[in-house]
């Protein structure tokens, strides 16, 4: 049922009336790159449009356009039919254009209320802010989405789910006619994805047109009415969603068909490398026991917020447990610092890739060698023969793209950081390896390469800990899972015990 | 329960004021008689002044060093002005004053908006430059007591209800302030773009003009305030205020504004500031030498530091049950 | 370029010479050159061994602290209490003097309180977390403040007589021992910064504090350390500067924070840390002491030169930006 994309969107003018918001040939070029290349997009009232794409597709550009903080090179912004232009981003709210983004964007130090007029707030007397009504508005507000949040709170005494409600009343107290959702169910829980199905409900029936984007098919597939798929910056598809299965927007997606395939791994556990007894966190976990042997990929599964990463940099000594023990090869080890804990032959490939894992604005061999600087150094002197050695061993096993090897880091995809992350480690010949979300937000590609040399390294008997939030790279890749709540190890699971619905149930505690 | 940290820590402050005057007190009881902490609080205004200036500038995550600098200049630029027209009125010397500090803080955030160079490097420039100005305007002299008209020196003495028009001054700066920081867009623009510029920028403020516009008002109090120096104290030259910028961050420190942006009240840099006034006026009746004036204001800003640091910490994210049901 | 290769990737594109040529520190050489050649023409006195070696000391007291500011900028933290350091140890050295303490107890008292102070400041920045903007501001007032309860309106003479060798001695024929001394330190740093594993380290952490300790840097104690190099570099400016004048106040050194950092930008060092170079602080270094001096051979007072320091600290910032932005304009169009 694919189209060709002009043809398609006259059929739907046909059968609707005209968008309220649509890009038409938008092009948007950065030094180097074309991130957009002649886009349309078109938005209905009282419909979902779900904007469908790889990472790098350009999804947030035009987030970024649509929302005044980007200026397209080329083509047009069209309201109700007519050409208009959002040099700042109070022009795309004043023109009714409002976006829930994928971190709940806000201010720590601000009332709730005024989070949510910041920049619109009602005026008085004098044109100072009219402060009581601001607070009744906020409450109205908070009360149609069914949040109990006290308008006068400040927003750093609430939890993240609760910002991420403010986020939405800050959305809807302008009086929008478009509402962007970017991602907007990455950090909430089961039960609050259901109740933003509800909300997303209501601002159909008010004919409010949405665009939402989301990498969750199930989710696309729930809510939206149209779907537009992007691949490297280009339109390559839109349509109803009624006319469109799960495999053909992957292919549309990616180019090709692609179903995830994960490495054959044999299980072949070796001996006991890692005991972690009574590990506890006066407010991040408590009783965390377990035991990872040699070639065995440990997954960790559980719901954003968990846990798992707080307790996976407490391994690394990021952060300090209150108590408990941790054992290698059967010696009582302490870890005061990640050094001590790369010392003793534990490595941490974090999720947060930009901040945590790789620094950026250095070359590729220099953060290959930044933990293994002792080795290829003599008498704390640098030798760049040895670096630059030891950068390419590694990075070539991982088969990493990249024009030379003092490219700046900054300078890759995604996935070639992480790659990058990954050498780093090895090149340390560690005993332990923690991956944290190892694959989010990296192509399909890398995805895969990344799941081929996990099970390599585990074949060859490094001990793996896999964070993971994917069911199916959970259950494609561990040995043994553990899933944690709450701080909380709620389950261990092995073998036939992992099922995506064991897995739910008590990531969920249901 | 947010209200109560942001009552605690102005209470604190007070608290830590009233126990400094009761330690005076208990030797030098002269010292806390009505008429005395008058003086104390008029003494304070050109710091009051400066520090409401400055607290702007450092909600936006930026600093300014050029405030004594700016002082200098401008009171150097409406002195000679008043020896060329000493018929000028008063108000007229002070509309000029306002203006031309604007101009200067202006100058320091154009620079910050348009060129995005960091505000400790612009400002550290601009000081120097203010001050160099002053010596190429003035020639290296001064312009002393006798050259000023005597409307000009009588303003800021000028009483009214028992207070001098400087603590009035002050007083209103105050009042202004506190409603333009909490009732206004621009007010809640300069928390904004400090507390969190990334969201600021989505919300539709341009963060580096919020920044130019907290260096304008530093600018023009900084203006005003050199006015109101030169007359009180009826002379100007090139060092005039040297170095007083240090006590203008003190005071915003120690009044609980965060260094890292988006975190600070009016009450609180006022506050900072009599702290600072308070000393420095018992210094000379407790018996101390004003030479140890520079030392305990530069423990001061250590001190408080360190104990903002302490109160907003970060604790770790709140996981487990029970320690949610511990706070 | 056009195909990567697949299992191969070249280590470096552009060799290291190409990179140098086209960097900040060889158009800061030309301008160096330039000034140099202006000051011969428009100064019959300026090319005379004897006054280009006292041109010297126009910098390198401050290009010694510079040296040290320069890792602590790129490791994203910044000292401005190294004056007042000076003051302080200055002072700690006029008052062991006053009971007699001999030459090679004052240079350890002078490097002691530099040490001190550096770790005071390390202390309060690396343990506590506070921002070592606001640290220092503090301690600059502390220190200095020390100076002023000690001294008031007085001053400390009477320095032992081989004393004066660190500040007006000279090792050969023109060249001072204080230059001597400049040199060795440029090249200690050069080598510490740019070849061994500190100062990679330094680096890492300006660019990433995060990331770095992420990696199993400590990052805490290389900042530390630089916050005791910076006060250990202020206990030997100290020493060289007290000799130099044969006497201290508290006001000595005044003002020095600025133009110590003035040179660290100048030569190149990224304010918000994580890039820069001692070869760039060193010709940075020779830029300043050129123009003070040459504006000096011209009778223009001190104060007019301070104009032109802080006019340079924002141009060398502000020029570059300037010349992208028109340059991607005139691309627009």
């Amino acid at each position: 049922m694919l189209m060709h994309p002009d043809q398609k969107s006259d059929l739907l003018g046909a059968e609707t009336e005209t968008p309220i918001l649509a890009l038409n040939r938008v092009t948007k070029t950065f030094p180097g790159v074309t991130a957009l290349s002649e886009v349309s997009l078109e938005l209905f009232p009282g419909k979902v449009t779900a904007l469908v794409g790889e990472n790098g597709a350009g999804k947030s550009t035009v987030v970024k356009i649509l929302t005044g903080i980007y200026q397209p090179d080329g083509g047009e912004i069209e309201i109700d039919g007519a050409p208009c232009r959002f040099p700042n981003s109070q022009a795309a709210g004043d023109a009714g254009v409002t976006a829930i983004h994928q971190e709940t964007v806000l201010f720590d130090e601000l009332s709730v209320a005024e989070n949510i007029f910041l920049g619109h707030a009602p005026r008085g007397r004098f044109g100072l802010i009219d402060t009581a009504e601001m607070i009744e508005k906020a409450r109205a507000i908070l009360v149609s989405i069914g949040a109990q949040i006290d308008p006068h709170t400040r927003l750093k005494d609430l939890g993240i789910a609760n910002k991420h409600l403010v986020a939405i009343a800050r959305a809807l107290s302008i009086d929008a006619r478009v509402v962007i959702m970017d991602e907007p169910t990455a950090a909430l829980s089961q039960k609050e994805i259901e109740e933003l199905y509800v909300l997303v409900e209501e601002l159909k029936d008010q004919g409010k047109a949405i665009l939402f984007i989301s990498h969750k098919f199930d989710e696309i597939f729930r809510i939206a009415d149209h779907y537009t798929v992007f691949r490297d910056g280009a339109l390559v598809g839109t349509g109803s969603i009624a006319d469109v299965s799960e495999g053909e927007l992957v292919k549309m997606m990616v180019g090709r068909d692609v179903s995830q395939i994960f490495p054959e791994r044999d299980h072949n556990v070796g001996d006991e490398i890692l005991v972690v007894e009574g590990y506890e966190h006066p407010t991040e976990f408590a009783d965390i026991d377990f035991t990872l042997h040699r070639g065995e990929i440990l997954g960790f599964y559980g719901l954003v917020g968990a846990g798992r990463s707080e307790f996976m940099q407490s391994l690394f000594g990021i952060t300090r447990p209150a108590s408990g023990t941790l054992r290698i090869d059967g010696e009582k080890v302490v870890i005061r610092s990640p050094a001590d804990a790369v010392a003793n032959g534990i490595v941490y490939v974090p999720e947060d890739r930009g901040k945590q894992g790789a620094i950026t604005a250095l070359p590729i061999f220099q953060n290959v060698t930044l933990p293994s600087l002792g080795r290829t150094s003599r008498n704390g002197f640098l030798r760049l023969a040895e670096e630059f050695k030891l950068a390419r061993e590694y990075t070539e096993r991982l088969d990493l793209r990249a024009a030379s090897l003092d490219t700046d880091v900054g300078n890759l995809s995604g996935g070639n950081q992480q790659k990058v992350v990954i050498a780093k480690w090895l090149a340390t010949q560690p005993k332990v390896i923690i991956l944290d979300e190892p694959t989010k937000g990296i192509d399909i590609g890398s995805k895969a390469a990344v799941h081929e040399f996990m099970a390599e390294l585990a074949a060859q008997g490094l001990a793996v800990i896999m964070v993971s939030s994917e069911i199916p790279e959970i259950m494609g890749m561990s040995d043994r899972v553990i899933v944690m709540r709450e701080g909380r190890i709620a389950a261990e699971l092995s073998g036939d015990q992992i099922t995506p619905e064991s897995l739910v149930r008590h990531a969920a505690g249901i | 329960m947010s209200k109560h940290v942001l009552m605690s820590r102005e209470m604190l402050l007070t608290g830590a004021i009233i126990l400094l005057l009761g330690i005076i007190a208990s030797r030098f009881p002269a010292f806390i008689a009505p008429s005395n902490l008058a003086n104390v609080f008029n003494d304070t205004a050109p710091l009051i002044l400066l520090a409401i200036g400055q607290m702007i500038v450092i909600l936006t995550r930026c600093i300014d060093l050029s405030v004594a600098a700016n002082l200098a200049l401008t009171g150097m630029v409406v002195a000679m002005i008043n020896v060329a027209m000493p018929e000028l009125p008063v108000p007229v010397i002070i509309v000029i004053s306002i203006g031309f500090g604007a101009l200067l803080g202006m100058i320091n955030g154009v620079l910050v908006w348009k060129l995005a160079i960091p505000p400790i490097v612009v400002t550290l420039g601009t000081m120097t430059i203010f001050r160099g100005t002053i010596f190429l305007l003035s020639d290296g002299k001064w312009v002393n007591s006798h050259e000023f008209s005597d409307t000009f020196k009588a303003f800021p003495r000028t009483e009214l209800l028992g207070l001098p028009l400087m603590s009035w001054i002050a007083i209103a700066a105050v009042i202004f302030f506190t409603l333009v920081m909490s009732r206004t867009t621009l007010g809640r623009a300069f928390y904004a773009a400090g507390g969190n510029p990334h969201a600021a920028t989505y919300a539709g403020i341009d963060v580096g003009k919020t920044q130019f516009w907290a260096f304008t008002i530093s600018g023009a109090l900084a203006g005003l305030t050199g006015y109101l120096w030169v007359s009180r104290f009826a002379v100007a030259f090139v060092d005039l205020a040297g170095g007083f910028e240090l006590n203008v961050v003190a005071a915003c420190v120690i009044g609980g504004v965060a260094i890292m942006g988006g975190i600070g009240t009016v009450v609180g840099a006022m506050l900072g500031s009599l702290f600072l006034g308070i000393i420095s006026n018992a210094l000379p009746v407790v018996n101390i030498s004003p030479f140890w004036q520079l030392a305990i204001s530069g423990s001061a800003i250590i001190i408080a530091v360190a104990l903002n640091a302490q109160a907003n910490r970060d604790k770790g994210r709140i996981i487990l049950k029970r320690a949610e049901n511990a706070t | 370029m056009t195909e990567t290769p697949r299992s191969s990737i070249p280590d470096r594109l552009r060799s290291p010479l190409d990179r140098r040529l086209k960097s900040w520190e060889t158009l800061l050489l030309a301008v160096a050159i330039a000034i140099f050649v202006v000051n011969s023409f428009t100064s019959p006195y300026f090319l005379n061994a004897w006054n280009l070696s006292d041109m010297t000391f126009n910098f390198t007291e401050k290009a010694m602290i510079a040296f040290a500011m320069a890792l602590l900028i790129i490791a994203g933290e910044i000292d401005l209490s190294v004056a007042s350091i000076i003051a302080l140890a200055s002072t700690a050295m006029g008052a062991a003097v006053q009971v007699g303490v001999g030459t090679p107890g004052l240079v350890l008292i002078g490097l002691g309180v530099g040490l001190l102070c550096g770790a005071f400041n390390g202390v309060l920045v690396t343990r506590m977390g506070l921002p070592s903007i606001v640290v220092t501001i503090g301690t600059m007032s502390l220190f200095r403040g020390i100076s002023y309860i000690v001294l008031g309106d007085q001053a400390y003479r009477g320095y032992p007589s081989d004393f004066a060798f660190f500040g007006q001695g000279y090792v050969f024929w023109v060249i001072s021992f204080e230059f001597v001394l400049f040199a060795c330190l440029a090249l200690i740093y050069y080598v510490l910064l740019h070849k061994t594993n500190f100062g990679r380290a330094v680096y890492a952490i300006g660019n990433n504090p995060v990331g770095a300790e992420f990696s199993g840097i400590r990052v805490a104690r290389v900042k530390f350390i630089l916050f005791l190099l910076t006060g250990l570099m202020s206990g030997v400016a100290a020493i060289c500067l007290t000799s130099r004048l044969a006497s201290t106040r508290p006001s000595i050194a005044v003002g020095w924070e600025l133009e110590i950092v003035t040179m660290v930008v100048l030569g190149g060092v990224n304010i918000l840390g994580g890039s820069g170079s001692i070869p760039g602080v060193v010709i940075a270094a020779f830029v300043m002491g050129l123009v003070t001096f040459g504006l000096g051979l011209l009778n223009v007072p001190g104060i007019v030169m301070s104009i032109v320091i802080g006019a340079l600290l924002i141009g060398v910032i502000a020029l570059p930006r300037l010349w992208q932005t028109w340059r991607l304009q005139a691309a627009k169009r």
